[in-house]
């Protein structure tokens, strides 16, 4: 199948120093893409690239070639706001807007320039049934989206941004700030988006990474180390330093 | 030595306490002087006359419509400016050298005597754009003098609101602008008017630029038009100050009353909204 995202030769850098270095991979659509790897090694800024989040840090300059949609992220002139619209991205923190569970999920379909009242209220309604959300919450649309519990608010999130139908789903570390069964209800609910969505995921935990991808990359000081099926890293990792990352030998 | 700094531990709480209390406490005792003095002689008639030559007929029409008009055009002179202003320096603005000089300088800018902006605008509204000591002129000069606290306030409310919010918006498609409109105000929108209210609480006790302007003592009439010559409450109270006799003193007292009214309330209703903003919103 055609990659989602193809990436070859990526350089990333922070005030000329290199965060990333000569990435070269691709992305399969819908399956569940893993960026492991120790602190520091690049993994976060390699997902932020996918949808220019990396604009807004100064000082940040990427070069090499990104191509999502037939076109490439390192041209200046591409449509940023259209970018980010096929691409979506959940944060490691959840993030709702201090605003009703409603507004949280109609506010992409607003941006895009959807009005008919009709059409957003059913979409609010999918995207919230889609993020296992709807039998909380679907009695309380007006409520504020900060009054839910952390795990609830990530899915929130999740539904924010399945609402605009994107193509692909970037995820920071989105559990990293739940509790075991929160954790647990949004893995179920990623593997059931991916039959919709490229979900591209960064984690610090392995054994998510394992419960839940299809494919992992392991990243260390800016450099690929390895790339493969879920299963080939765990069981079975070529490199030295893949190893020892996954036994916790170290990071 | 285990007592070794008990004295200290002593001595610093009350001290401390007696600082605290020594403003409100110089404060009261100016209030109950200005009450005593003035309270009697605030009636329908003092607020609705205009001023006169004599001590009892006078009153503070002019001086508080006065006050009102320059109130309003201030406002919506500076607040659109400065809002706007600390809206591009916190969202729009690179980090560069002039970009750094422009911040600091708006920051040395509220430290400025009030005289000095009463010159800058004499000459530059009053004289170059012909203004002369118009409500226009006045409202253009105060301004200038609260725009800076402005700034900083919409600045300062801007950072508040977490980078996390901004990059929920950013991450779905939407611009800077619809980024701003949507979130950033109306999250910030209790610090600014805060801010706003304060810095025109400010705006109506000052007395020195105006007076620099050419704002009159006596008007006696009401301003109909920005273009109308006027007076305000300070300058009323500074007028009659001046006067040898006592009755003039006891109008002042009361026109002092009634200013420190407004300015009183203003701030009531800044810390009002300060709190309301603080308890509905929790990110």
């Amino acid at each position: 199948m055609k990659p989602v995202i193809e990436v070859s030769n990526l350089f990333v850098y922070y005030n000329n120093k290199p965060a990333l270095k000569d990435i070269t991979m691709s992305i399969r659509p819908n399956a569940i893409t893993a960026l492991i790897g120790p602190s520091g090694c690049g993994k976060s800024t390699f997902l932020r690239v996918f949808n220019r989040m990396n604009d807004f840090i100064s000082g940040c300059r990427m070069e090499g070639k990104v191509i999502v949609d037939g076109s490439n992220l390192s041209n200046n002139d591409i449509d940023v706001e259209t970018l980010r619209k096929n691409v979506g991205m959940v944060f490691q923190k959840p993030n709702p807007f201090p605003k009703s569970i409603f507004d949280n999920v109609a506010y992409g379909l607003k941006v895009q320039g959807f009005t008919d009242k009709k059409f957003i209220e059913e979409r609010v309604e999918t995207s919230l049934r889609q993020a296992y959300l709807w039998n909380e919450v679907g009695d309380n649309l007006n409520g504020s989206a900060l009054s839910l519990s952390g795990g609830q608010q990530q899915r929130l999130c999740i539904a924010r941004t399945i609402a605009v139908q994107p193509k692909i789903i970037l995820m920071d570390e989105p559990t990293s700030a739940l509790d075991p069964i929160a954790t647990a209800k949004i893995e179920e609910l990623i593997i059931s988006l991916k039959e919709q969505y490229s979900i591209v995921i960064v984690t610090h935990n392995m054994q998510q990474a394992s419960r839940i991808s299809d494919y992992t990359s392991f990243f260390y000081m800016g450099d690929l180390i390895e790339f493969n099926t879920t299963e080939n890293i765990f069981k079975n990792p070529q490199e030295k330093s893949t190893e020892n990352y996954i036994t916790g030998r170290f990071g | 030595m285990i007592k070794g700094n008990n004295f200290k531990e002593k001595i610093f709480p009350p001290f401390a306490l007696f600082c605290t209390f020594l403003g409100v406490i110089l404060l009261l005792i100016f209030l109950v002087n200005i009450l005593i003095d003035g309270l009697s002689r605030i009636d329908a008639d003092f607020i609705t006359s205009l001023p006169s030559r004599k001590a009892e007929k006078a009153g503070i029409l002019t001086a508080w419509t006065g006050s009102l008009w320059i109130m309003i055009m201030t406002a919506l002179i500076s607040i659109p400016i400065g809002v706007c202003a600390g809206i591009y320096m916190e969202e729009y603005s690179k980090k560069s050298k002039l970009n750094t000089l422009i911040e600091i300088n708006i920051a040395n800018l509220a430290g400025v005597p009030s005289i000095i902006y009463g010159l800058l605008g004499l000459e530059v509204f009053g004289r170059l754009l012909g203004l002369g000591n118009t409500i226009l002129a006045g409202s253009f000069t105060l301004s200038l003098l609260i725009l800076p606290i402005i700034i900083v306030a919409t600045r300062e409310s801007i950072k508040a609101v977490p980078k996390s919010i901004k990059d929920a918006s950013y991450a779905l498609g939407a611009t800077k602008w619809e980024t701003i409109t949507n979130h950033v105000l109306p999250y910030s929108v209790g610090g600014i008017l805060t801010g706003v209210i304060l810095s025109i609480s400010r705006a109506i006790g000052e007395t020195a630029p105006l007076i620099a302007i050419g704002a009159l003592a006596y008007v006696p009439f009401i301003a109909q038009s920005p273009f109308d010559e006027f007076t305000v409450l300070p300058i009323q109270i500074f007028n009659w100050t001046t006067r040898p006799q006592h009755a003039f003193l006891v109008n002042a007292a009361a026109a002092i009353i009634v200013l420190l009214l407004i300015t009183f309330i203003l701030n009531g209703i800044a810390v009002y909204l300060r709190n309301k903003w603080k308890m509905n919103l929790r990110y």
